[in-house]
């Protein structure tokens, strides 16, 4: 057995930028380094970190070892005729498009960033704009190569169901994702016929969504969270599907599965503290609401239709040193008074959301960590200075779990630990397939200490 | 762990018995933490508060023997309460004792003493606890210094000194242990209503134990290194520490 490799003592955070802690980072080149950490790893255990995409604690481990899976990140197999490609867990969502959206073949869930890689994208079951039709990430994995600390295993969802759901929004705590097998969509272009609808307030937007999704691929709506009164959750709405070809202007239609995305603008290496406050993203969302024209049928690029931050490298900077959070729960189809409740409690508390978004989930899947549940879904991000945002976080908690809703934990930096099995009823589930895979609890997480999770 | 906000989840408290440590571990209790360890010469005297956080929620309370003084029994005690407690997230260093500013100015033994309790007691505690947290990967030591040590006055100078060095002490720790993920908090507070200056005239800019632990709190959140309590003391104390010492020394202070 080769001897696990220290490579240096790093303080990590998400990428909310809050709650460091120091870990010793190993990078892995191979299955064998894998299995080599995964039996030295030592009392404070192991956990396997992507590209830190993950908002809150889930990919770090204080005191214990941090696997760098980025390092893992080769191409196997491509099947051009299936769509089916065969790639290391390290293997960027970045990557896997720049390669396959010119042969015609994308994502079926593509999150806000393409910045994440396919063994975090299972692990946090990441679900994207068209979860109503496609569902969440693990949906469309064919198989995995598991490695546990009690062997390793090519999973898929009949060799092992009770280990490939439990992978899905495990977050690292099944074991670390090597290699994965997943289905691609084949597309004729490269790009996305949207249309943006302005909706005056609440009522309207969900009314909207409940009535129009089904008819399209991809929907999502930015909410002003500052609006108050007659305007509560006045947004704007963002549908659109895959564009053919004959969409295309004819520019376009030389090179119909051009992806380039644009390069990278660095955010400034420092921001002062306090340039998102509630004026300046007032000020952004009024502008934002006003500009946004009620278009039809505009054909977009896919980085500027799913990932327009993907344009500013290290935006999460902007937040300045204190960081922020981000905040995402999913509450049932029936409880649109929730919804408005949670709007009223963010608008009350003057509480400035840069990115509010609001979206309509169809079914989850069978995994008892995986996030997402038929319903109404809310993402916000607030500065981490907020006053009185502990607590107003708490009173969301609590409505969400009343209502028998849930908040994601891949984003989660301050969920109070004894609303997880109200949230996620089938934590006994999870527990006894973590008995099975890690008796001894060799895969931890700051994120599994502070939840408390088995 | 602690969280984005700055809430623990652990909680060893030195001198549990004091008023601001209670005021802070119930704030702390309010939020995240369930697992309380109070530690304090008499233990019997930490009952009140034990019950008190058992009520607010906290889950493991357990109370503990510790004496300042006894250095030699400083490393088995910080590696008792991190192997029954797990992680410990916060350490609230809040023993000190005022002395006796008369009786310490003509008793060796009694100047001593304070210097005993409250700067090297501080130091042998410090070092272990530290050293633990350095291995977990992360926690919070909070430190109550005082404004006395900011400057050592003429009439309280023998605990002033214990609190100079006590401060300094921390400061250093703190910068040592940038990058090891565990931080040090310094909390300045000026006259606190406490049963520690129970019977002592007043001095401009006095708080109470409640406001000290929101200040705590508050500090946690936004990552201080330096609380000063009330914050205006920051900047009284910054023209005191240029007064010329003949003047100094004659201030009403």
């Amino acid at each position: 057995m080769t001897e696990p490799r220290l490579d240096r003592t790093a303080l990590l955070t998400g990428w909310s930028r809050t709650a460091p802690t120091a870990a010793r980072v190993v990078e892995v080149h191979d299955a064998a380094d894998v299995d080599a950490n995964l039996a030295g790893a030592g009392r404070r255990g192991l956990i396997v970190r992507g590209l830190g995409r993950s908002y809150g604690d889930a990919a770090q481990n204080a005191g214990g070892v941090v696997l760098d899976a980025t390092t893992l990140a080769g191409f196997h197999e491509i099947d051009v005729e299936r769509g089916v490609i065969r790639v290391d867990g390290g293997v960027s969502l970045e990557a896997i498009m720049r390669t396959m959206v010119p042969l015609g073949w994308f994502v079926h869930v593509t999150p806000g960033t393409r910045q994440v890689t396919v063994g975090g994208a299972i692990a946090a079951d990441v679900h994207g704009k068209s979860h109503h039709v496609d569902g969440s990430f693990a949906n469309h994995v064919e198989s995995f190569v598991l490695h546990t600390p009690k062997g390793t295993q090519t999973v898929t969802a009949d060799s092992d169901p009770e280990l490939f759901w439990g992978t899905a929004g495990a977050l690292g705590l099944t074991g670390v994702i090597a290699e994965a097998t997943i289905r691609l969509l084949p597309i004729e272009t490269s790009m996305i016929r949207a249309e943006n609808l302005r909706c005056p307030d609440l009522d309207s937007v969900m009314a909207l969504m409940a009535e129009g999704d089904d008819d399209h691929r991809f929907s999502a709506a930015w909410i002003d969270c500052l609006a108050t009164g007659a305007s509560l959750g006045r947004s704007v709405l963002s549908r659109g599907d895959h564009a053919t070809r004959a969409d295309l202007p004819k520019k376009l239609r030389r090179d119909p599965l051009r992806f380039a995305p644009k390069a990278l603008v660095p955010a400034p290496p420092w921001a002062p503290n306090g340039l998102l406050n509630r004026l300046s993203v007032a000020a952004f969302n009024e502008f934002w609401y006003r500009v946004t024209p009620s278009l039809h049928g505009h054909v977009e690029s896919i980085s500027s239709f799913f990932h327009p931050l993907d344009g500013v490298k290290d935006w999460n900077r902007l937040y300045g040193s204190y960081g922020f959070l981000q905040y995402q729960y999913v509450v049932p189809d029936d409880a649109h008074d929730a919804v408005r409740r949670s709007i009223e409690m963010l608008s009350e508390a003057r509480a400035a959301s840069f990115l509010a978004v609001l979206k309509r989930f169809g079914p989850g899947n069978p995994g008892p960590l995986s996030f997402p549940q038929p319903g109404w879904t809310l993402a916000l991000d607030i500065p981490a200075t907020v006053p009185g945002l502990a607590e107003l976080l708490d009173r969301l908690d609590q409505l969400v779990a009343d209502v028998g809703g849930r908040v994601y934990l891949a984003k989660d930096s301050r969920l109070r630990p004894e609303l997880v099995p109200v949230m996620y009823p089938e934590l006994d589930r999870f527990a006894e397939l973590r008995a099975r895979v890690d008796p001894t609890r060799v895969l931890q997480s700051d994120l599994q200490r502070r939840l408390c999770l088995p | 762990m602690k969280d984005a906000l700055g809430s623990v989840q652990s909680v060893l408290v030195l001198g549990g018995g004091s008023d601001i440590a209670a005021a802070t571990v119930r704030e702390l209790v309010r939020r995240r933490a369930r697992t309380v360890v109070l530690a304090a010469r008499d233990p019997q005297s930490l009952q009140v508060t034990a019950d008190e956080l058992r009520a607010a929620g906290a889950t493991t309370v357990e109370t503990l023997a510790f004496d300042a003084r006894d250095t030699a029994s400083h490393d088995a005690f910080v590696a008792d309460v991190f192997d029954r407690a797990g992680d410990v997230d916060l350490a609230l260093f809040a023993f000190g004792v005022l002395g006796d500013q008369e009786e310490a100015e003509h008793d060796g033994r009694a100047a001593v003493d304070i210097a005993e309790v409250n700067y090297v007691g501080s130091v042998s505690m410090a070092v272990p606890i530290a050293q633990r947290m350095r291995t977990q990967g992360h926690g919070t030591i909070v430190a109550m210094s005082s404004v006395a040590g900011e400057r050592a006055r003429r009439s309280n100078f023998v605990y002033g000194s214990s609190k100079a060095g006590m401060d300094a002490f921390f400061q250093g720790l703190g910068d040592s242990l940038v990058g090891t993920g565990v931080r040090v908090m310094i909390v300045r507070p000026g006259f606190v209503h406490t049963k520690m200056t129970h019977g002592m005239d007043a001095a401009p800019l006095s708080t109470t134990p409640e406001a000290v632990a929101d200040a705590i709190v508050r500090g946690l959140a936004r990552n201080r290194e330096t609380v000063w309590v009330p914050s205006q003391l920051r900047y009284v104390m910054s023209v005191l520490r240029h007064v010329p010492r003949p003047v100094f020394r004659k201030l009403p202070i």
